[in-house]
C-alpha cells in the first residue's frame, strides 16, 4: 500500500504519548478450545463413567497474552492467518469467554462477567467492533438505518425522534449520505457498507473500538478514504483503537504501537516505528521482509518456509517459532523464550541482544 | 409505511415480470373468494338431493352435472373449498409455528435443543407419512380438528429441518456477532435477527406443503377417515364418484379431482412467486 494519509494527522497521532492509566489492561490471557468437541455430552458422560482420560487435546488459540492500550492510543495487531488474532479479538470484545487471565477495562474486570450475560451489561457499549466483511456483518433483512439504530436502541435506550436524530448524526459523521439509510446492504457499495459498519460501532461512542481488518475487503482507493475517516473519528470521539491487519503498510501508517502475534503468543511488541525499522524477532523480520520493495532484490531477506507448528497442545518448552526460524538452535528446542523488556519494546527471542547488536 | 409501499411496488413488478406467478395469484384469489363467499353464491343447495335428477351429465342447469343422489356437483365443489382450504391453512399455520420455531431454536442453540428436535423429526420421518396421519386421526378421533393436527405433525420434519439448516448457517454470521455487541440477548437475536432471514424460506415451504396438506386431507376423507358424508369435500366426492367412472358417469369424480389438482398446482406456483416478493435480495 503506497498511498499516504494526510501527513499532519498522521504526525500528531504518532506524537501522542500513551496515557498513565491504561484504558484496556490484558494480563496472561488464555483461550483454549477442546479439539474433540464432537463427542458430545453423551460421549463425555460415557468417558466420565469409564474414568477415562479427563484431559482432551486443546488448541491453544491465545496463550499467555499481556498488553495494554492507553486512552487515545492506536495499537496494531499483526500476524498470519490462524495465529489467534480473531480469537483474541473475540475474547477482548467479550464474545468469547477466556480460559484464563484478566481483561480489565478502565479498572473494571470484564472477564468476571460471562460472555452470555455481557450483552446486557452496562459496559457493553464501551467496547465495539468493526468487522472485516461489512456486507456479512449487516443483517440482510435490515436497512442501513435499522442496523445503525439497533445498538442505540438496546444500549442507549433511544427511541423515536431522538433515535432518528442520533442515527442521522452517526451517518453524517461517517460520511454516509442520509438518502442511503433506507437501503438494504445488498443495495450499497463496499465502501458504503464499511461506513454503515463503522457508523453502527461509533454511534454508541465506545471507549475502545476494535477494527478487525476493516479495509481488507475494499479496493485501495476506498481503503485510504476509510482510513482517513477512522483517523478523523478517533480525534473527534477520543476513542482508542485496536487495529487488526495483515497490511503492515497500513499498520505502520496509523498505529502508535504494534503487537506481533505468532501461534497464540505475542513475540514482539513496541512502538510501530521501532519495530518495523529494526525488528528484533526473526518472525517480525520475516513479516517486514515479505513486503515487496523496489530497492533490494531479496538478498539477505528472511523467507519463511513450511507450516507453523501444530497449535494443539504445543510443548511448553519449545519456542513456537522453532522449525521455521532461521536461527533455531538446541536452546530454542528446550527452553521457551519469555517476552523480555528490550529498550522501548518487548521481544520473545533468545537472540534479541545478538540481533540488536548487529 | 414506505417499506409497505416499496413491497407493494415490488410485488407488482414480480407479477408483471412473471405471468405464471400472476396466474397463480389469480387462482389463489379465486380459491380464497370461493372459500369465503362460496356458500352464498352457488346456484343449488349442495346438500339437497333430488333423485329424479340423479346422474345428469354437465348441462346449462347443472354445470358439472349431478351425482347419484341428484345433488349439484358444481355447488358441492365450490362449497367444499372452504373446508379443504381451511384445513390446509390451519394445519400449515400450525406447523409453521411449531416446526419453524423448533427448527430455528435447534439450529441456533445447537446442543441438547438440536438433539431433541432432530430426534423428534427423525421419529416422524421413520413412518410412512400418510399411514402416520391415518393412525393419528384413527387414534384421536374422526374430527376436522384432528385432521389438522395430523397434517401438521406429518409436515413437522420438513419445516424443522429447513428452519434448522437455515438458522445453523447464520449462527456464526457476522451480523449475529454484531447483534451481540449491540446488546441483544440470545433469544432476541433468534427472534429479530435469525427468524426474519428464515421466514422467506419457510413461506415458500408453506406454500408447497399447503398443496400437500390439501391432498392429505382429501386423501384421509377418500379412505373414509376425517370428514363424513354428506358434507361436501373433494376427497369424499372423488371417492363417491370413483364407483361411477366405469359406467360412464365420469363427471362425478372428475370435477372435484380437477378442483383438487388446480388448488395444489396453484399453491406450488405461488411458493416461487412469494419467495421473489419476500426476499429483499431479489429486489432491484
Amino acid at each position: 500500500m503506497t498511498a499516504t494519509l494526510d501527513p499532519t494527522t498522521a504526525a500528531t497521532v504518532h506524537a501522542a504519548p500513551p496515557a498513565e492509566t491504561p484504558l484496556l489492561d490484558v494480563a496472561e490471557l488464555r483461550k483454549r478450545f477442546p479439539v474433540s468437541g464432537t463427542i458430545g455430552p453423551l460421549g463425555r458422560l460415557r468417558r466420565r463413567m469409564k474414568g477415562g482420560p479427563v484431559h482432551l487435546p486443546h488448541v491453544h488459540a491465545v496463550d499467555d497474552v499481556s498488553f495494554t492500550i492507553g486512552k487515545g492510543e492506536t495499537v496494531g495487531l499483526v500476524g498470519e492467518s490462524g495465529c489467534g488474532k480473531s480469537t483474541l479479538v473475540r475474547v477482548l470484545t467479550r464474545l468469547l469467554d477466556p480460559s484464563g487471565g484478566i481483561v480489565r477495562l478502565g479498572g473494571r474486570e470484564l472477564s468476571l462477567t460471562p460472555a452470555k450475560r455481557f450483552a446486557k451489561d452496562p459496559d457493553r457499549g464501551r467496547i465495539q467492533m468493526v468487522f472485516q466483511d461489512a456486507g456479512e456483518s449487516i443483517n440482510p433483512r435490515f436497512t442501513a438505518f435499522a442496523a445503525i439504530a439497533d445498538p442505540l436502541r438496546r444500549l442507549r435506550g433511544l427511541r423515536g425522534a431522538a433515535l432518528t436524530a442520533r442515527v442521522e448524526r452517526a451517518a453524517d459523521q461517517c460520511g454516509l449520505p442520509r438518502a442511503l439509510l433506507t437501503r438494504f446492504p445488498h443495495q450499497l457499495s463496499g465502501g458504503q457498507r464499511a461506513r454503515v459498519g463503522i457508523a453502527r460501532a461509533v454511534a454508541v461512542e465506545p471507549d475502545l473500538l476494535v477494527l478487525d481488518e476493516p479495509t481488507a475487503a475494499l479496493d485501495v482507493s476506498v481503503q485510504v478514504v476509510i482510513l482517513q475517516l477512522l483517523e478523523r473519528l478517533k480525534a473527534e470521539l477520543g476513542m482508542s483503537y485496536l487495529f487488526v491487519s495483515h497490511d503492515l503498510g497500513v499498520v505502520r501508517l496509523i498505529c502508535d504501537r504494534v503487537l506481533v502475534m505468532y501461534l497464540g503468543r505475542i513475540v514482539e511488541q513496541g512502538p510501530a516505528r521501532a519495530v518495523f525499522a529494526n525488528p528484533l524477532h526473526p518472525y517480525t523480520r520475516a513479516l517486514v521482509d515479505a513486503a515487496p520493495s523496489l530497492h533490494d532484490r531479496g538478498a539477505g531477506r528472511i523467507r519463511l518456509q513450511g507450516e507453523p507448528r501444530s497449535p494443539i497442545d504445543p510443548d511448553p518448552n519449545v519456542c513456537r517459532f522453532y522449525g521455521r526460524c532461521p536461527k533455531g538452535t538446541d536452546r530454542c528446542r528446550t527452553e521457551m523464550p519469555a517476552l523480555r523488556r528490550f529498550g522501548v519494546r518487548d521481544v520473545a527471542c533468545h537472540f534479541a541482544e545478538e540481533t540488536a547488536a548487529r | 409505511m414506505t417499506a409497505l409501499v416499496a413491497t407493494m411496488r415490488h410485488a407488482r413488478y414480480v407479477v408483471s415480470e412473471n405471468p405464471v406467478t400472476g396466474l397463480s395469484f389469480g387462482l389463489f384469489l379465486l380459491i380464497v373468494l370461493a372459500a369465503l363467499f362460496g356458500p352464498f353464491l352457488v346456484p343449488h343447495d349442495p346438500l339437497a338431493s333430488n333423485t329424479t335428477m340423479a346422474l345428469q351429465p354437465p348441462s346449462a342447469q347443472f354445470w358439472f352435472g349431478t351425482d347419484q343422489l341428484g345433488r349439484d356437483i358444481f355447488s358441492r365443489v365450490v362449497v367444499a373449498t372452504r373446508l379443504d382450504f381451511g384445513i390446509a391453512v390451519a394445519s400449515v399455520v400450525l406447523v409453521f409455528c411449531m416446526g419453524g420455531l423448533a427448527g430455528v431454536a435447534a439450529g441456533f442453540f445447537g446442543g441438547w435443543t438440536d438433539r431433541i428436535v432432530g430426534r423428534i423429526a427423525d421419529t416422524i420421518m421413520a413412518f410412512p407419512l400418510f399411514v402416520l396421519a391415518m393412525g393419528i386421526v384413527a387414534a384421536l378421533g374422526n374430527t376436522v380438528q384432528n385432521i389438522v393436527i395430523a397434517t401438521a405433525i406429518v409436515n413437522f420434519p420438513l419445516y424443522a429441518r429447513v428452519a434448522r439448516a437455515e438458522a445453523n448457517v447464520r449462527r456464526e454470521a457476522g451480523f449475529v456477532e454484531a447483534a451481540r455487541l449491540s446488546g441483544n440477548g440470545e433469544w432476541r437475536i433468534l427472534v429479530f435477527q435469525i427468524l426474519p432471514n428464515v421466514i422467506p424460506i419457510l413461506v415458500v415451504q408453506m406454500s408447497l406443503t399447503m398443496g400437500y396438506a390439501i391432498l392429505n386431507a382429501a386423501g384421509l376423507s377418500f379412505i373414509g377417515l376425517g370428514v363424513r358424508p354428506p358434507t361436501p369435500e373433494w376427497g369424499i366426492m372423488v371417492a363417491e364418484g370413483a364407483a361411477f367412472i366405469v359406467s360412464g358417469e365420469w363427471w362425478i369424480a372428475f370435477f372435484p379431482g380437477l378442483a383438487l389438482m388446480i388448488a395444489v398446482f396453484c399453491f406450488n406456483l405461488l411458493g416461487d412467486g412469494l419467495r421473489d416478493i419476500v426476499d429483499p435480495r431479489r429486489r432491484t
